[in-house]
């Protein structure tokens, strides 16, 4: 790629042709708001909070979706700048509900963090503020369109990533909001339920609900870890809270997934401290299980598989292994059974 | 018949002309959609039939055609060559007409026009003001155009100019000759054409691919000049659209016409077949090698789809969402491949650029805007109709010598143009030349021609509040500024106009307006505070009445206006009392009438009411 | 000017015959940006979009629901519901606005007790205002049921409208 020269609040920079202003200006070190802005998203240049002023352009230019190009001269930070994303804000504000006390995502909500940003606390533009009913219409997703922003993130990670299109936006105009054909319930949509537009709603209008409640972003540890339920390897941040996992994320563009997960990477962890979960090793003594060390345990397998190859040969033994293992687990796997076991009955599970 | 060559081109103009010129006389009514709704239809009907009857349809030829643009004055029959003009005709005299101007060549007094000003019969048509200062390049053909009969467009030479262009012209000799007429955009911004083109002749396309779009959603409230030149001449707009494609090398066009334009959109469709099957349009045009198509798209009642990327989605089978520019269409459009997209009038002037020379275009009109300009002439203006006037003609000519000033004995406030993106223009400025760069700078713009005039009862907050209506409920919704932004200037206006306003509502507009000029999206809402900027800045005496006296001076607003009846003027008839929704008005019969302020919810209903003009609000 | 001539519902064919829809949406196939040329000819056809017309196209010509409600939603040319019997057109035009098309849709709402895009309960009227019917001149202009009426005022307008809410009522001109 090309790269071309361009300024950035008076700094000379050069980047690939093919950057946006605002892949520049972070490259730069430069930090520019954005809030309809996602990196797994073709850019949208809805909400505005992203402009610049571009010498030579008639109005503010949208740094997330305007393409660098040679000798642009950009300023992030001039005071009709800072007045117009201002006045942004607060008109979004002028239309939201004063509820960060109880928000799911206050803490991580990038509207919040703007209106700290700006000191933005009561907005000078009041009028007429949409009212819609909450909706809770199944166990993991619930929509709260009075704290949407109409970004479109939602409406667009579902059509662009997941392919399926639950959403689209709805009417126009001030009443113009993301939502399902004829008000429907996710459950009556295509809907997958994986949570990607939750994952990148920007605010409190979609939450998790088996993650509500339970701890906000400044309470909970992310412990990085990779999904156990597929070979894909997506990058999970389990929320962990006084020794809990209280909910789950995954990084943006990192590793595999590029922080997209499917339902069960993002919701499939209920197991975890679940009472019926098996947390030790368990052999049948005289029908019964009985609860033993993993000593034991190892000892009888082996024990059991000896005397199986003892009598019938290796090959009277199979191997079958698991999808939600990781690779590295799987190649040990068929490790033991051709080179210590020495039979070629390798399986997968998602076979059977 | 198919055209093989200009020769053959030639030969067949020829004939028709020779067809033509058999017929000694030719009498001419409109049947734009403005006078159907006059039933200029039973006219012509009536006209056929009379013809019939008199034994004269050899002698004469008929044509039921588009807009003659004074369209106040429908039905309208137009005989040539007398050139006698008459208006308002009424079905059932039509045979009389027939009979008087053509068998006893003289003419019918009554239908006769009346010049509002000087209270005189005007006998020819070129006589009448409402023409006389007008030049009709463009609209002055419609009256010799069946729309749906491509041989009365051929018998004008249609189709030299393109058979010129592809068989004498390269590309880029084209776009020069645009260049040198200077011309402009018609559809907003006045963007020189010529450098559209080449920008979209130059832009690589991935597949070599790329697309020209004529832009006929015509949003703008209360104008309809597009609508009348694809009704009444479509030829030229796909002649226009031809030589445009051959000179970006364009293989495939598209006209995006509302729905609202059933008349116009089935022209058109009529047009393109008879085009295609005259090998006007389609494969190796006239034998030239030439390839090219035109499709037609329907739009679904969206004001912002006359913005190019939002028409370009709408196109695509999308919501009309514009998207950021750049990069534009110009180099990345529909389907994303390069896009040229030009309104139907500045289509419909580059055939008239080739056939007249573009030194001679650019005659016409001022330094930097030339040729002619369409408008759509209404509102409280006496002569109501479309217009088409040389750039650099001052707006006092056309409200006054061509409009006819204003009804009834009224002052004339302001005109409105640009739509609802432009300004309110107030009597200081009427001597102000009507052209793209005077225009912007007292606020307002050319726009697409709209040009509503407004006299002393038109409250100017009333004005802007009812743009920012508009322009709220056309808002996509998508970027903040104007999904928000426009919906709390409307709010506040709403509120000034109720008698509720403050004097921090004004401060408050005006931060408004500029952030949501500054951080819009489109266009739309790039431009959505011109009308209150534009009244804010001539008219801030009256937004003050609104808001210290509460008082609306132009007696519109209802809440700051009281229904009264001069008991001077009033004779009792009590026929205001019968109409009143609410019952406020009292009174003996014979004995002057009095309105109880309390139960008044000033609806105005009694006012048109009274044949005395008894009533007044104040 | 001919469009809509005539309001009575048996002008549309009923919701549960999809053979038309069958129709177009083979006229189209192939064709996925074509959809609102479709939605113009469902709604001419059953005069309004249905749910399950609009379910069955998503179904036939593979487009997704969500986007079929978007379109529908964002275009004003598309109605969700059915209409009444007499259509009445105020027009909203600037022209007609400064000629008080604003006096004539509040008569409009005060007499059929309903606002701007909404029906009757009973069906018998949908109310709606549109932009510039290309009729300035006329200004300001009403289309019931595809007959123009200019040069309206509210009490024109009153009397108009008493033609049709009063069964019978000639709504004699008194002028
Ligand atoms: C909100 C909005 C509405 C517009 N509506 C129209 C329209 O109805 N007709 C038109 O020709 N141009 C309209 N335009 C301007 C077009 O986007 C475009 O500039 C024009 O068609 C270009 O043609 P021109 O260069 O021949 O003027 C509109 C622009 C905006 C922002
Ligand atoms: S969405 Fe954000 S701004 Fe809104 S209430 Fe929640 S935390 Fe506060
Ligand atoms: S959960 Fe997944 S499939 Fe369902 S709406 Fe959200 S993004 Fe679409
Ligand atoms: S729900 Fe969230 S992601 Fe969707 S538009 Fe609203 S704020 Fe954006
Ligand atoms: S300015 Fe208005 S019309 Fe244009 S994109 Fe933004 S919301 Fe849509
Ligand atoms: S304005 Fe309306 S309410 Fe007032 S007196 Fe006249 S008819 Fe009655
Ligand atoms: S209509 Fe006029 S003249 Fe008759 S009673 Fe009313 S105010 Fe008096
Ligand atoms: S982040 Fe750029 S416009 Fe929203
Ligand atoms: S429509 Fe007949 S003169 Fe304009
Ligand atoms: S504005 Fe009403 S007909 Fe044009």
């Amino acid at each position: 790629m090309k790269s071309v020269s361009i300024t950035i609040d008076g700094k000379a920079v050069e980047v690939p042709a093919d950057y946006t202003i605002l892949q520049a200006a972070r490259e730069a070190g430069i930090s520019i708001p954005t809030l309809c802005h996602d990196e797994r998203l073709e850019p949208f240049g809805a909400c505005r909070v992203c402009v610049v002023k571009v010498e030579g352009a008639r109005a503010l230019l949208p740094a997330c979706a305007t393409p660098v190009s040679e000798g642009m001269r950009i300023w992030t930070d001039l005071e009709e700048v800072r007045r117009a994303r201002r006045t942004v804000i607060e008109l979004l504000l002028s239309d939201h509900p004063n509820d960060c006390m109880v928000c799911e995502r206050s803490g991580s909500c990038e509207l919040q963090d703007l209106a700290y940003e700006y000191g933005v606390r009561e907005p000078r533009f009041q009028g007429e503020r949409h009212t819609y009913e909450v909706l809770d219409d199944n166990p993991l997703i619930e929509r709260d369109y009075n704290k949407c922003i109409v970004c479109g993130r939602c409406v667009r990670i579902c059509r662009e990533v997941q392919g399926v299109g639950v959403y689209d936006f709805i009417n126009r105009g001030f009443d113009a909001i993301p939502g399902t054909p004829y008000g429907r319930s996710l459950p009556e949509t295509p809907c997958e339920f994986c949570g990607q537009c939750v994952s990148t709603c920007p605010t409190g209008a979609l939450v998790s609900i088996p993650y509500k409640g339970k701890g906000r972003a400044w309470q909970v540890t992310k412990v990085r870890t990779t999904c156990p339920y597929c070979g894909c390897g997506c990058q999970v941040d389990l929320h962990v809270r006084d020794g809990k996992v209280v909910g789950a994320s995954s990084p943006v563009m990192v590793g595999p997934g590029q922080g997209n997960l499917c339902v069960k990477g993002r919701y499939g962890y209920e197991f975890i401290h679940h009472p019926d979960r098996l947390t030790r090793p368990m052999v049948r003594k005289g029908g019964e299980l009985v609860e033993v060390s993993w000593d034991e345990a190892l000892d009888e397998v082996a024990g059991r598989l000896k005397e199986i190859m003892e009598e019938n040969g290796p090959d009277s033994v199979a191997f079958l292994c698991s999808a939600r293992c990781t690779n590295e687990e799987n190649y040990l796997l068929q490790k033991l059974a051709r080179a210590v076991v020495g039979t070629n009955n390798v399986d997968h599970c998602a076979r059977l | 018949m198919r055209i093989d060559s200009p020769a053959a081109l030639e030969r067949y103009c020829e004939e028709v002309k020779e067809k033509k010129a058999k017929y000694p006389y030719r009498v001419s009514v409109c049947g734009g959609t403005g006078c159907q709704a006059f039933n200029c239809l039973e006219v012509y009907e009536a006209l056929v039939e009379s013809i019939k009857e008199n034994d004269l349809e050899e002698e004469v030829e008929l044509k039921l055609t588009g807009c003659h643009g004074f369209c106040e004055m429908g039905p309208l029959m137009y005989f040539q060559p007398m050139g006698t003009f008459y208006a308002k005709v009424d079905p059932k005299d039509v045979n009389d007409i027939v009979v008087a101007t053509i068998l006893q060549e003289g003419e019918v007094e009554k239908y006769l026009y009346r010049d509002p000003v000087s209270g005189e019969k005007i006998h020819h048509r070129e006589e009448i003001p409402f023409y006389k200062k007008q030049v009709r390049l463009l609209l002055g053909i419609n009256h010799l155009i069946r729309p749906q009969v491509i041989d009365d467009y051929l018998a004008l030479d249609g189709y030299k100019a393109l058979a010129k262009v592809l068989f004498e012209m390269t590309p880029e000799e084209v776009i020069e000759a645009v260049e040198r007429a200077g011309l402009r955009g018609r559809g907003g911004a006045g963007f020189p054409t010529a450098r559209k083109w080449r920008i979209c002749r130059e832009a690589p396309s991935p597949d070599g691919i790329k697309y020209i779009i004529c832009n006929a959603d015509e949003g703008d409230p209360g104008a309809y000049m597009d609508r009348s030149l694809l009704e009444g001449n479509p030829h030229a707009v796909i002649e226009g659209m031809a030589i445009g494609a051959y000179a970006i090398g364009a293989c495939e066009g598209y006209v995006y016409v509302r729905h609202e334009y059933p008349l116009a959109l089935r022209n058109l469709l009529v047009a393109l077949d008879q085009a295609r099957e005259m090998n006007l349009l389609g494969k190796d045009i006239m034998g030239s090698g030439f390839d090219f198509d035109i499709k037609v798209a329907v739009g679904g009642g969206a004001f912002v789809c006359g913005e190019e990327t939002a028409l370009i989605a709408s196109i695509e089978g999308k919501r009309g969402m514009p998207r950021p520019r750049p990069p534009y269409p110009a180099v990345k459009g529909l389907w994303g491949r390069p896009t040229n997209i030009n309104n139907v009038e500045t289509w419909e002037n580059v055939p008239l650029i080739i056939r007249m020379g573009p030194e001679k275009f650019a005659e016409i009109g001022t330094e930097n805007s030339k040729g002619t300009k369409i408008f759509s002439l209404v509102g409280k203006i006496n002569n109501t109709g479309l217009v088409e006037v040389p750039m650099g003609i001052t707006l006092r000519e056309i409200i006054y010598d061509i409009g006819g000033g204003i009804p009834g004995n009224k002052a004339f406030k302001a005109v409105q143009t640009g739509g609802p993106s432009g300004g309110c223009i107030p009597a200081e400025h009427l001597d102000i030349q009507v052209d793209f760069e005077s225009l912007q700078g007292i606020g307002s713009m050319m726009g697409s021609g709209g040009m509503i005039v407004m006299d002393e009862n038109t409250c100017m907050v009333d004005i802007a509040k009812y743009f920012m209506k508009f322009l709220c409920e056309e808002s996509c919704g998508k970027c903040v500024p104007c999904r928000v932004g426009t919906k709390r200037m409307l709010e506040i206006l709403t509120k000034i106009c109720d008698g509720e306003g403050t004097p921090e509502d004004l401060e408050a507009l005006e931060v408004l307006a500029a952030d949501i000029k500054a951080a819009s999206l489109c266009a739309l809402g790039g431009t959505a505070p011109n009308p209150v900027l534009t009244t804010l800045r001539y008219f801030r005496h009256e937004y003050e009445e609104h808001i210290y006296n509460k008082k609306c001076p132009a007696g519109v607003c209802p809440a700051l206006i009281t229904i009264k009846i001069d008991p001077e003027k009033c004779n009792g008839c009590g026929a205001c009392a019968k109409v009143c929704p609410v019952n406020a008005i009292s009174g003996e019969k014979k004995q002057p009438h009095v309105v109880d302020p309390e139960l008044c919810i000033r609806c105005k209903v009694c006012m048109d009411r009274c044949r005395q003009e008894a009533i007044y609000a104040e | 000017m001919e469009a809509e001539n005539c309001h009575c519902m048996q002008r549309f064919v009923p919701v549960d015959d999809l053979r038309p829809l069958e129709e177009i949406v083979n006229k189209y196939r192939g064709d996925k940006s074509a959809v609102i040329s479709i939605f113009h000819e469902l709604h001419e056809t059953y005069g309004y979009l249905d749910e399950k017309i609009m379910e069955e196209l998503a179904r036939r010509a593979g487009y997704q629901l969500s986007q079929l409600y978007g379109l529908a939603t964002f275009y004003t040319q598309f109605r969700l519901e059915p209409v009444g019997e007499h259509i009445i057109k105020i027009c909203h035009g600037t022209a007609c606005h400064v000629r008080n098309a604003q006096g004539l849709i509040d008569e409009a709402e005060r007499t059929l007790g309903i606002r701007p895009g909404q029906t009757s309960p009973d069906r018998k009227f949908t109310l709606e205002t549109v932009n510039c019917v290309g009729t300035c001149a006329l200004a300001p202009v009403v289309v019931v049921d595809g007959k123009y009426h200019g040069r309206m005022t509210p009490s024109k307008m009153q009397k108009l409208l008493k033609q049709y809410t009063e069964k019978g009522g000639t709504g004699e001109d008194e002028d």
